[in-house]
């Protein structure tokens, strides 16, 4: 009986130790390991269609780990500021050919991969690539065309082909009417940046995504702050048009009535006028999309 | 104790050999010389590459289906025999019985993973025209493949310890299936928030990890493992299995046998 109690309690303290033991030498493993374990399964297993085979029937299930592992993989580069995101397209495909019904896998997948480094990986043609297999696999899914045109006309610069892909989304049964609207203004607006805004707005609005929705709001600033500065530029110019010259220091814009106070950014740090009757913000790298005439500024 | 340690490992041992588990050797075998002619036929500059895949995956999948049947007979085919009254009746504790049942089973395992080894390089040297110093890193493959086998053989043994050998064979070869995906349950867990978090992390521990141990891949696109891998790794394996066995012993040592 003795002896029985003895081993009971050595056991219970060699279990308790060893197994605290484990945890402590599992997490020296995956400190030395980090993300390697993705890449080389991709490595290992670079087509969609063969994992399908090899998942035994449990090929959603496997769909599901596979896209937590994209936004895994999305998520740490992302925070790691990297600019390369080699595996995200074949992690993606991977996800869909498991999954071609996985529509959050198309709509944030994509925007994921279009997006320019560092939110992104720069890819917009392997984005409009999955999207128009989403599409394919899922025609009745309007929504699907409508990310196909926003990364058409945000991301590949291409207002025609982002106008067929809102037009054939709006021919969808069941596709809200703003689809046809979008079809007009990317005809008739393209260049406008209330057009860009109109987008991000959608995509922060459907976006589940906390990444995805943080790059929304980022660019939603930025457009915002674009505007802004076309505003100002507009009235330093009929400054210019009243009395031939550029004014040197927003006092002079506020004391002929054209201002009533000297202009903030979204951040509270006031606007720089320069002599050439241009406005700028103190620090670009705030405002990363931020684009003058077309150009960006953070290149 | 050491005598009676050796001499129920031993036993446990030949048993395994009586009971013809070596033949998957054969096996293993027939399907290296079998296939290494396919393999030159469907693949373009792979023939190594395919070669040691199905090599070391061949390895890792009969050592763990031999732990999983074996493992689950180990204390239940004893009870049924009435055999384990018999040596429990001679001064023998019941943690020693667990203890050689499990380093038995080990041994078993280690010589057929050291036989396939031996098959595996031959078959590498025939087909492959010589072996390379590289190929030195695929025996650190077989050595986790090893410390995969002494994490299997206690978890097995564990269940075999409180359940017939049917449910111990399914939940045996479900962890081994959950094991595999020891990365993403992790993933998961840092996905979750709150409580879902703690008992997420609390789950993806208690449950092994073979995803870390398999670096099949690795070797055999010729990329190093790292000693401090090699080291945790060993720690890990070591230190959860004595943990699992530990735990078998404590109910083997509440259990009834009346």
């Amino acid at each position: 009986m003795m002896h029985n109690r003895k081993v009971t309690i050595i056991g219970a303290v060699l279990l308790v130790t060893l197994f605290a033991g484990s945890v402590a030498a599992r997490q020296r493993v995956e400190s030395l390991q980090g993300s390697q374990a993705t890449l080389e399964e991709i490595l290992y297993l670079p087509s969609g269609k063969t994992v399908t085979k090899l998942s035994l029937g449990y090929s959603s299930l496997l769909a599901d780990v596979y896209w937590t592992r994209a936004v895994q993989y999305f998520g740490a580069q992302h925070i790691r500021g990297s600019e390369r995101y080699d595996l995200l397209a074949p992690l993606l495909n991977i996800t869909t050919d498991l999954d071609p019904n996985l529509i959050v896998a198309y709509e944030t997948g994509s925007i994921f991969l279009s997006q320019k480094p560092p939110d992104g990986a720069g890819q917009p043609d392997k984005a409009v690539e999955l999207v128009e297999k989403g599409i394919r696999e899922n025609p009745s899914y309007w929504r699907l065309y409508f990310t196909l045109g926003f990364i058409h006309y945000v991301d590949r610069h291409d207002p025609k082909a982002a106008e067929q892909a809102f037009l054939k989304g709006s021919e969808v049964p069941g596709a809200l009417s703003w689809m046809k609207v979008m079809a007009a203004r990317m005809a008739e607006h393209a260049q406008e940046s209330t057009t860009a805004a109109y987008l991000w707005k959608a995509i922060y609005d459907s976006a589940a995504d906390k990444a995805l929705k943080d790059t929304a709001e980022k660019h939603l600033v930025s457009l915002r702050v674009e505007a802004e500065l076309d505003e100002l530029e507009r009235r330093t110019k009929a400054y210019y048009d009243r009395r031939g010259a550029y004014p040197e220091e927003w006092p002079d814009l506020i004391n002929a009535g054209l201002l009533r106070g000297v202009p903030v950014d979204p951040n509270g740090i006031p606007y720089q006028l320069r002599l050439d009757g241009t406005v700028q913000v103190a620090d670009a790298k705030k405002f990363i999309y931020l684009e003058r005439h077309g150009k960006p500024l953070n290149k | 104790m050491t005598s009676r340690l050796s001499a129920i490992t031993l036993n446990t041992f030949r048993e395994a050999v009586r009971d013809r588990v070596l033949y998957n050797l054969v096996l293993f075998v027939f399907l290296l010389v079998a296939s290494a002619p396919i393999i030159s036929q469907i693949s373009i500059g792979m023939e190594k590459l395919m070669l040691v895949n199905l090599g070391l995956s061949s390895i890792s999948l009969f050592g763990v289906i031999i732990a999983i049947f074996v493992g689950i007979g180990l204390v239940s085919k004893e009870i049924e025999k009435k055999t384990l009254y018999t040596i429990l009746s001679r001064p023998v504790r019941r943690w020693e019985f667990i203890a050689g049942k499990y380093l038995g089973l080990l041994l078993t395992l280690v010589v057929n993973a050291f036989l396939m080894t031996v098959g595996f390089y031959l078959a590498l040297l025939i087909f492959t025209n010589g072996l390379k110093r590289a190929d030195a890193m695929l025996l650190v493959a077989i050595y986790f493949i090893v410390l995969q086998f002494m994490m299997m053989v206690a978890i097995t043994l564990l269940f075999s310890t409180f359940s017939s050998p049917i449910f111990s064979a399914i939940f045996a070869f479900a962890l081994f299936v959950i094991g595999t995906f020891g990365n993403d349950l992790r993933n998961f867990a840092s996905m979750s928030k709150g409580t879902t978090k703690w008992l997420a992390t609390g789950a993806a521990y208690i449950m092994p990890n073979f995803a870390s141990l398999n670096v099949i891949s690795q070797v055999a696109h010729g990329q190093a493992v790292g000693g401090n891998l090699v080291l945790f790794n060993t720690m890990y394996a070591l230190l959860y299995s004595i943990a699992v066995t530990a735990a078998a012993v404590l109910i083997f040592e509440r259990r009834n046998l009346k």
